[in-house]
């Protein structure tokens, strides 16, 4: 058998309450986690160890969804008033989404600059998102549901476990009222779900919920002069042994046989409409 | 440590996606040597039990307790810990529900372990138990391998395990279904969960169409759909969209096929401009035939295509409807 647990980690950095500053304010800080990944439809190169892959050849932007959690703290901020700080961990790349976020109308960043993400389990990235966050005492912390590029959908989650606060994973809508904030989640097969709880809280958002904004020329223009903190990671959280190690990846191996249909426009179509009258037989 | 437990999802009716979870326990405890455990959670448990007494398991836990009634991660998370400190099993397997995805990262966290999410394979390396899993929206595989001293926390994608693999439990003896009633207090419970609700009737059913033409975000404005509806129309086929269609009011929810919409196997499926999602394709993988159409050659559409189309749908569209009409008239 494989030895002793490790020592358990709920609660381990405790985020302080920190609403407001006097009795009934409700001045909220929001914390707005995000990642940069390729761009959705990169063609991407596998590299030469087969341990992640070839960065140069590609674009990168904001994470899909932590676009919309980032939308919903703005829109919050817009109701209720308050702070709305993006938090960040990625190589130097990462500083354009965090200025791109700032423009929209986030107020700070903090930028936790490493190279080393592909390499992180969940623990060691969530960890490291966890302290930072821990020392801003915020009221809500939101951030995407899944990342597009690892997609394990659970680093806010562990977040919420390391904080020792409350969570709810693929919200659709928020609620702020008093001390608590409602969420409406999504579940299985057209179903949903109000849940309340007290905040501070963690939310993960789901992609969709709202029209994105664009920068404003104004907004592009003030980013410049809002803070950038950057912090190293060393700072935040110790490396420890994994628990889970990413040995290798590659293409997927294609399960059924594809009959690519070829030619020009008409042709395609000529062939296509061959495979639905005699093939599949619905013409 | 001893076992592979797989937790299983009961709501009054089982998600079925609970037995895939099984058939995959199932494999794994064959591979390792070891028992195949499950465990399901609830307030009203004995029509659950009874059916994991039918079941090819050494042992099940019925974890029951009140406070256990409506899911909440608070409730969830204590009593699994609390089941898994006494089983001390080597693998913990859940199906990827959206529930799952709701407590199982944070109780993999208890543990000091990352969970393997969503998984689409699972075999051993030198003992050690190693998970397949998709990134970039399946354009890549990667092999996660279980490195950490406690047990090995993974779910399992829709559709990966067959439920009807499951081997048949012998013929003698019912699995014994224990009780584990945890320790819970109501104040542990920092969420209060309210009815679940459908948003509105639904009147468009999918999943009895025989035939499909589906879009996507291929598409790039709602003022281009009459290229597929005329397409659908052609054919007589149901119209149905990819998620970022129905969020944006494009087309209505109740069209939405994928997790979170329908899951349909008609006859024949039509993607249209569909890039094929992990989430898409859950929903639609079972269709007997799929027809995919998109520019991107290395889209993960084409990993579950029968016929491949690699091209601008506003060109191979309309050549399309005006090919099958003309089918049609001849």
């Amino acid at each position: 058998m494989r030895g002793a647990q490790p020592p358990v980690l709920h609660a381990a950095i405790p985020l302080l309450s920190g609403r407001g500053s006097g009795p009934g304010e409700t001045i909220m800080k929001i914390i707005v986690a995000v990642k940069q990944v390729p761009v959705r439809d990169s063609s991407i190169r596998i590299d030469g160890a087969g341990k992640w892959i070839e960065e140069q050849d590609l674009s990168f932007e904001i994470n899909e969804p932590d676009a919309y959690a980032l939308e919903a703290a703005l829109l919050i901020k817009e109701k209720h008033g308050g702070e709305v700080v993006v938090l960040c961990a990625g190589p130097e790349r990462a500083g354009q989404t965090i200025r791109e976020a700032l423009a929209k109308g986030a107020d700070r960043a903090i930028h936790i600059q490493c190279d080393d993400l592909a390499s992180l389990e969940t623990l060691a990235i969530a960890r490291r998102l966890a302290t930072a966050a821990a020392a801003e005492n915020a009221d809500l912390i939101l951030t995407g549901l899944q990342s597009d590029d690892l997609g394990l959908g659970q680093t806010g989650v562990v977040m919420a476990e390391m904080l020792g606060i409350p969570h709810a994973a693929i919200v659709m809508q928020v609620e702020i009222l008093g001390d608590s904030v409602r969420v409406k989640r999504e579940l299985e097969d057209g179903w949903f779900q109000w849940v309340a709880m007290p905040m501070p809280a963690l939310l993960t958002i789901q992609s969709g919920i709202s029209r994105l904004r664009y920068a404003t020329l104004m907004g592009i223009k003030k980013a410049k002069t809002k803070e950038v903190r950057r912090t190293a990671p060393e700072q935040l959280a110790p490396p420890a042994p994994p628990s889970v190690t990413m040995q290798r990846i590659y293409l997927p191996h294609r399960k059924k046989e594809t009959q690519m249909l070829t030619g020009t426009p008409a042709e395609m179509a000529a062939k296509l409409t061959d495979v639905l009258r005699f093939e599949v037989r619905v013409i | 440590m001893n076992g592979v437990l797989v937790i299983l999802e009961f709501r009054g009716v089982w998600n079925r996606m609970s037995w895939e979870a099984l058939s995959a326990g199932q494999e794994i405890a064959a591979q390792l040597h070891q028992p195949l455990l499950a465990a399901v959670a609830g307030a009203n448990l004995d029509d659950a039990a009874a059916d994991l007494a039918t079941k090819p398991l050494a042992r099940a836990y019925a974890v029951r307790h009140a406070l256990l009634n409506d899911y909440t991660a608070d409730g969830f998370i204590a009593a699994f810990e609390q089941l898994i400190k006494a089983v001390d099993p080597l693998v913990v397997l859940f199906p990827h529900t959206y529930q799952v995805r709701d407590f199982a990262p944070c109780l993999a966290a208890r543990f000091g372990q990352t969970l393997i999410a969503d998984a689409v394979s699972i075999g051993l390396d030198s003992g050690r138990p190693v998970l397949v899993r998709q990134l970039l929206q399946g354009k890549l595989n990667a092999d996660y391998c279980h490195t950490g001293a406690g047990p090995c926390f993974a779910s399992l994608q829709a559709g990966a395990f067959r439920a009807d693999a499951l081997a048949a439990p012998p013929s003698v003896p019912a699995c014994v279904v224990e009780e584990f009633v945890p320790r819970i207090e109501a104040s542990q419970i920092r969420s209060q969960p309210g009815e679940r609700f459908r948003e509105s009737a639904q009147t468009v059913d999918l999943s009895a169409a025989s035939l499909i033409v589906s879009v996507g975000r291929g598409i790039k404005e709602q003022a281009n759909l009459p290229v597929v509806e005329e397409l659908a129309r052609a054919l007589g086929a149901e119209l149905a969209a990819s998620r970022p269609i129905c969020d944006n009011g494009w087309l209505p929810m109740e069209r939405q096929v994928g997790s979170s919409g329908q899951t349909v196997s008609p006859k024949v499926y039509i993607a249209v401009g569909i890039s094929g999602a992990i989430q898409h394709l859950v929903g639609m993988k079972g269709s007997k035939t799929i027809i995919a159409i998109n520019k991107d050659e290395n889209a993960p559409i084409f990993e579950v295509a029968d016929y491949g189309i690699v091209g601008d749908l506003f060109e191979v569209v309309p050549a399309l409807t005006a090919a099958v009409k003309k089918a049609q008239a001849a």
